[in-house]
């Protein structure tokens, strides 16, 4: 028993430094039955990590972050139109109330920082600050619930948080790019915004270097945004995984092994810990993906 | 960790997404929210407006409590005068009828004493007269005397 428990520390801890050799096996198949195979952390993690992948005819898609991602939004979709739908002028519903707080609360943050008269751009913020929130809050599932219930069901690998999927935060930041330029040209004209590429910061003499650094100006934009998305809610998802390793692979028998407690106390309570510190990272990073969206569609409307 | 279709189902979904939020719940929720406000800020609006009435008619309550006061103290002033000078010209009058009727009955009196001692002075003569003639007759006479004082016990 001894013996068992130090077996699992060793492990634990190898994990931690061997993270960054757990390569996902990219294109491994999705669906038929789960291949029985001795547990290794390593194995677990890279498991975890794996999406579940099919070929179609535009191409490989990640079959589980386009389910969750439009399950997703249809749930924000369905909530909010139900209460936009019943929405009165009249005394409000509790229901009602949070929507119109939500609502309310983004229409500020849009006011305060955006002055054009686009009428894209509040329910464009509702819409990611909503949509991002849920997505990241499948992060606070216990890592192994739905991908075992999916293996039951003959799917090989799931991973559940959209937003820890590079393709998904670069859909989102990429959508945001591509309105930046549409916005930029239609206020500035397509000459306009030329011109504030290559004269801009340092006047015409430096034209070639004006329209490097603005290009790389405007590149980064999306990048930074997809790219901080992914990066907090894989880092979130991947420590989860790491503190699941304590009692994973023991299945149910954990609970009548004493002396595996210690363990599972560990797990649970790191787990809590970090879940209580994730909770605070999704909104936050809810939060900053639609501020930073307002912020440079505004300042795709700003004229020099 | 692969770039692949996923992003570009990606931001189909988010385009769909962010239309039908934009078409069907942020304007709904929205329009709902401002008629709401609206209504609150109408509210409050009138509720101060009723205050202000209400203060307003109660400076003028008040100005009018005041102005009856006042017009009921002049009206009873005015009484009190009205009353005293009543009284004194009423004073004045008996006064006045009190003298005239003493004065007239003076003169009445006077008048009366007046043809009184007129009348006693012409009896008074007349007796004397007579009272001379009975006592020229007697002189004369004792029986005429006699027939003569028997006429005149006759005549009183």
């Amino acid at each position: 028993m001894r013996q068992k428990f130090i077996n699992k520390i060793t492990l634990v801890l190898s994990t931690l430094f061997a993270v960054g050799n757990a390569s996902a096996a990219d294109g491994a198949g999705c669906f038929g039955p789960t291949k029985e195979k001795e547990f290794s952390a390593n194995e677990y993690i890279s498991h975890h990590l794996t999406h579940c992948t099919v070929d179609t005819p535009i191409g490989i898609i990640h079959a589980d972050s386009v389910f969750y991602a439009v399950f997703m939004a249809v749930l924000f979709l369905f909530v909010f139109y139900r209460f936009a739908k019943k929405a009165s002028a009249g005394i409000p519903s509790k229901g009602q109330s949070f929507i119109e707080m939500v609502i309310e609360f983004v229409d500020e943050q849009v006011k305060d920082t955006y002055h054009g008269s686009s009428k894209l751009i509040a329910p464009l913020s509702l819409t990611i600050f909503i949509w991002v929130f849920l997505m990241n809050f499948m992060d606070l599932l216990p890592v192994d619930m739905l991908p075992k219930a999916g293996e039951m069901m003959g799917i090989q690998y799931m991973r559940v948080v959209p937003s820890a999927d590079l393709n998904v935060t670069f859909g989102l930041s990429i959508t945001v790019f591509l309105l930046i330029l549409y916005y930029s040209v239609k206020i500035k004209g397509v000459v306009g915004f030329a011109k504030e590429l290559a004269f801009q910061p340092f006047g015409k003499a430096m034209l070639p270097f004006n329209l490097l650094l603005k290009i790389i100006e405007e590149i980064a934009k999306p990048i930074s945004l997809g790219l901080r998305l992914f990066g907090n809610l894989y880092a979130g998802e991947l420590i989860f995984m790491i503190i699941a390793i304590f009692t994973a692979g023991g299945g149910v028998m954990y609970l009548l092994d004493l002396g595996m407690l210690p363990l599972a106390v560990g797990q649970f309570i790191l787990g809590l810990i970090w879940a209580l510190f994730h909770l605070i990272i999704i909104l936050l990073q809810a939060f900053i993906f639609m501020m930073l969206t307002i912020v440079y569609l505004s300042m795709a409307h700003e004229d020099h | 960790m692969s770039l692949n279709a996923t992003l570009l189902i990606q931001m189909a979904v988010f385009a769909v997404v962010v239309l039908f939020s934009m078409k069907f719940i942020w304007p709904m929720i929205m329009e709902a929210i401002e008629e709401r406000n609206k209504n609150i800020s109408d509210g409050l609006a009138a509720a101060e407006q009723g205050q202000k009435k209400l203060s307003q008619a109660e400076t003028e309550v008040n100005s009018l409590i005041k102005e009856a006061k006042q017009q009921a103290t002049t009206i009873l002033d005015q009484a009190n005068t009205r009353a005293t000078s009543i009284v004194e010209s009423a004073k004045g009058e008996g006064t006045s009828e009190r003298d005239k009727i003493i004065s007239t009955a003076q003169d009445e009196a006077e008048q009366e004493l007046v043809k009184l001692r007129e009348s006693l002075r012409k009896e008074v003569a007349g007796l004397a007269v007579s009272g001379a003639e009975k006592i020229l007759s007697r002189e004369i006479k004792t029986a005429d005397h006699k027939d003569m004082l028997d006429d005149l016990a006759k005549k009183l």
